[in-house]
């Protein structure tokens, strides 16, 4: 640059998450005002907060635009097939326990066709961190629908608006036996990465949703402007609330005056699956115990008045 | 490792050496286990089930981790992600599962990461005949994943084989960085006869090939081959910092999405397994000295087409019989150097199948080449072979 | 059947019942004594075909000085049936001349000529637990036929069954040994 720098402004030759991306492979191919690199970001921002030596650190991806983030993360990294990232990750987590893996991927690579998997290893409560980056599309491949597509929403596959319900994520990991549940947007980067960190800290099955502008995808056909706009409705109609009943956080597109629910919805202990020699008995009792509380919370849920 | 459970003095040693009237799907889950499997996953299906008891049984109890998983689509992944972080894993199962596992079998080629996959097949396409014979999978294991690529297959003919052959593919696994599939039939899975165990440090043990580099060291490219077209592999957690990748990948293993890459990878990862191909591939030769008819055969058929060669000598006829124990890669020189010499007529290629390995012969000489076929469900006799030898 | 007229080639024997009998583990037995215990080889199988879902169930062994090659039973030289059924359907496989061994309570053989039949339910109902016939059967098929020695048989027994019912089945195995031998003996 020929613009001389101002004299406060002070160069440093690292920024502290430098050494956590992989700087060789930039320019990425993310598009303009694509939310998956604030994902990235806030991953990154977790492991070198982690306290978790960066060796220990695992990413794996499925495929998708999302699916690419594993390419872009200093880490021992990989990058999978289409919908496989999870029972991938579970080998590496439940041979070398002792390291820190994290699935980032898509909504359409997680829900859809990694679908089972995501199901049996929240039931198995396998020790991961799941990152779901939902842009209710699928955004690789041009902007088809997938199962997060907002009824009405416009795709290359639903020309005439989707009819079908969508998942509702978080209701869905809770209901499989995630230990911690949450959902965050992309603008909520201080709590998506408190949340990773958690996750990261946790023994168990941690599912977190990160809304995502895709303009490219979802944007384009539903008129939803750019992603600066996506970044404006979600501050506008986002609510926090931890204590949210699940079943009611679908997420209507059709009304932007409609909360987005966002939060750490759940966050329990259950034993993480560790195939071992015969159930010990402590561990069959917490199981139980655990099940029957969740049954009495599901009961006392469905009582409340939303 | 996780599932370490202190052995007790009753829990059967994980090399079971002695002398086992054994089933061979038990014989190859206890070549498995004598090998040094550390990671099983699988999905039940008939006729491989077996081989997956077996395991959920004995893996625990040596400090091996058994996972049954949702799926095969579930069980080829975390086995490959089982030995990316430096396992030696094994899934088994049968047509249906195969075919599910395809993608990811090209995913292990890709990423070049060893692994051993046994599939005991049964009569198909489809569900076919769950609990009856078939040999129609061969094409499958060395074509199934979409691409190019290399694999080793080996396929037994008795349970001492079952054992000895999945000990074999381990070590071609990890030498390689390859897939290697142990293809049983149903027969030979089902079948149980003397299986001989050898004292634990006479298992022959080959290893995967790991970095001479430090970790941090920025000269490593985890994916640059050594002159034998191997990598040296690095492991989840080392701090490498690897990134492995099914897309096509430079020796960075950075996605390099262009045909000079591609062509530079496909090349060596099928060179690799060609330049390799004498270690792998394994044969035997019975009768073959003066033979005028050649069988070629492998995994129950051959132990017909071994009665029929016999049966046809006390007949006057000259016949032998060449036994592919690997099938994957092709003894391509030894058919070729039969079909040259004078004394040799013709080959017979009996097979449960409609007609696979019979092509690999016919694609190696200029002699007539004999196939005999049935879809499945039962062994080929010694007799419908023998009527093809005198004939 | 004798043992004199088979032994240069293989011994194809079948044993059938119905699920619950025991057929399984008295083949595995006879395999195991043949080709751990008598320095012969052998080979056993069993029917895993939807023929096999039903009830019935059938245990083939073939039992040979020289290798295997072939492992399935097709002809048998011993045929041991221990059901109606089992009899009616394999009883036209058995080679001319072999020995047809039949559970003489649950068999009706219409004047077949060369029967051994043995009510080995009862016998072992005798010797204290009916769930021993078939080993019962056992110790009578290896008196009868010599295919293996008795020896062999005893240490596959050892070898196989859980040591606290050792003793029981050592003792239907005998049962089953003597009357072969008694019977022999009256010929
Ligand atoms: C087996 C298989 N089927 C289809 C594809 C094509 N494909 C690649 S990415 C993708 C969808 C990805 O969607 P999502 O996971 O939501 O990720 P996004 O691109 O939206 O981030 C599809 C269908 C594939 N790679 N593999
Ligand atoms: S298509 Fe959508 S998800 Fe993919 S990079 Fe572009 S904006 Fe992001
Ligand atoms: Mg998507």
């Amino acid at each position: 640059m020929s613009v001389p720098a101002p004299a406060a402004t002070q160069f440093v030759e690292e920024h502290p998450i430098d050494t956590l991306l992989r700087a060789d492979r930039f320019p990425h191919i993310l598009c303009p005002a694509c939310g998956i690199g604030s994902v990235i970001h806030c991953y990154v921002q977790a492991i070198s907060e982690s306290g978790i030596d960066k060796a220990q650190h695992v990413c794996v991806s499925g495929i998708g635009c999302s699916g690419r983030a594993a390419g872009y993360i200093n880490v021992d990294s990989y990058h999978t097939t289409h919908g496989r990232a999870v029972p991938f990750a579970l080998g590496i987590a439940v041979y070398r326990p002792e390291l820190c893996v994290t699935v980032i991927s898509g909504d359409g690579d997680l829900s859809s066709i990694g679908g089972n998997h995501l199901i049996h290893a929240a039931r198995r409560n396998v020790n991961l961190n799941i990152i779901c980056i939902n842009n209710f599309n699928y955004g690789m491949t041009g902007g088809q629908a997938g199962p997060t597509t907002p009824v009405s929403a416009k795709s290359s596959t639903t020309p005439f608006g989707s009819w079908e319900r969508p998942f509702n994520l978080p209701h869905l990991a809770h209901a499989v036996g995630a230990s911690l549940v949450s959902r965050w947007t992309v603008l909520h980067a201080r709590q998506l990465k408190q949340t990773i960190l958690k996750a990261m800290h946790k023994q168990g099955f941690a599912f977190i949703e990160v809304l995502s502008p895709c303009p490219t995808g979802f944007g384009r056909p539903n008129d939803r402007g750019d992603g600066i706009e996506d970044m404006r409705r979600y501050r506008q109609r986002c609510v926090i609330d931890d204590e949210a009943y699940l079943p009611d956080i679908d997420i209507d597109i059709t009304d932007d005056t409609s909360p987005i629910v966002v939060g750490n919805f759940v966050d329990i202990d259950r034993p993480p699956f560790q195939p071992v020699l015969g159930a010990p008995r402590r561990e069959v009792a917490k199981v139980l115990a655990e099940n029957a509380n969740q049954r009495t919370r599901s009961r006392e849920s469905v009582g409340h008045e939303h | 490792m996780p599932g370490t459970v202190s052995a007790t003095a009753s829990t059967p040693p994980r090399v079971m050496t002695g002398e086992h009237f054994m089933v061979g799907d038990h014989a190859c889950a206890e070549g498995a286990l004598a090998a040094g499997l550390d990671f099983f996953a699988g999905y039940p299906i008939t006729p491989s089930t077996e081989i997956c008891e077996r395991l959920a049984h004995r893996l625990p109890q040596v400090g091996g981790t058994f996972v049954q998983m949702e799926d095969e689509l579930g069980s080829i992944a975390a086995i490959l992600g089982a030995s990316a972080a430096g396992a030696r894993t094994l899934t088994a199962t049968s047509g249906p599962g195969f075919s599910l596992m395809m993608e990811n079998i090209g995913l292990a080629a890709m990423m070049e990461i060893p692994c051993v996959i046994v599939d005991v097949m049964r009569g198909s396409p489809s569900t076919g005949l769950p609990t009856l014979v078939g040999q129609a999978d061969v094409f499958q294991a060395r074509w199934g994943s979409h691409g190019d690529y290399g694999i080793v297959a080996y396929s037994p003919s008795s349970p001492q084989e079952c054992f000895d052959l999945t000990i074999r593919a381990f070590n071609v696994a990890d030498r390689l960085r390859i897939p290697v599939f142990v293809l049983m039939d149903e027969v030979i899975g089902h079948m149980t006869e003397r299986v001989v165990i050898p004292p634990a440090q006479q298992i022959p043990r080959v290893d995967r090939k790991r970095p001479s580099h430090e970790p941090g060291d920025a000269v490593f490219l985890p994916f640059k081959a050594d002159a034998d077209l191997i990598p040296p592999m690095a492991h989840a957690g080392e701090g490498y910092n690897v990134h492995f990748t099914g897309l096509t990948h430079d020796e960075r293993g950075y996605p390099a999405l262009n045909a000079q890459t591609h062509e530079q990878l496909v090349t060596r990862l099928v060179n690799k397994v060609a330049v390799h191909a004498p270690e792998a591939i394994l044969t035997e030769e019975v009768d073959l000295d003066d033979a005028e008819v050649v069988v070629v055969a492998f995994g129950c058929t051959a132990r017909s087409a071994r009665r029929a060669v016999a049966m046809a000598r006390q007949q006057g006829v000259k016949a032998g019989l060449l036994r592919l124990i690997s099938l994957w890669p092709f003894p391509e020189e030894r058919v070729r150097d039969l079909g040259r010499r004078d004394a040799v007529k013709r080959f017979v290629v009996p097979e449960i199948n409609m007609g696979q390995m019979c092509r690999e012969v016919e694609r190696l000489t200029h002699l007539p080449v004999q196939s005999i076929n049935r879809a499945g469900g039962a062994m080929i006799t010694p007799q419908s072979i023998l009527e093809v030898l005198v004939s | 059947m004798s043992t004199e007229t088979t032994q240069n080639g293989p011994v194809q024997i079948r044993i059938a019942g119905y699920g619950g009998q025991g057929v399984i583990l008295t083949g595995m037995l006879l395999g195991k004594a043949a080709s751990l215990y008598d320095a012969k080889e052998a080979v056993f199988t069993q029917s895993y075909g939807p023929e096999a879902r039903g009830g019935a169930s059938s245990a083939d062994v073939v039992i040979s000085s020289d290798p295997i090659d072939y492992p399935l039973v097709t002809e048998p030289d011993i045929l041991v049936t221990l059901f109606q059924e089992a009899y009616s359907k394999y009883r036209s496989s058995l080679k001319p001349g072999g020995t047809l061994i039949v559970e003489s309570d649950l068999v009706h053989t219409n004047g077949d000529a060369n029967v051994a039949g043995l009510p080995a339910s009862r016998m072992a109902e005798t010797i204290g637990r009916r769930i021993v016939a078939n080993v019962v059967v056992f110790g009578y098929l290896v008196g009868k036929t010599g295919v293996i020695s008795k020896e062999a048989a005893i240490k596959a027994i050892e070898a196989t069954v859980k040591p606290k019912t050792y003793e029981l089945n050592l003792k239907a195995f005998s049962a089953g040994y003597a009357r072969a031998t008694e019977e022999s003996g009256r010929e």
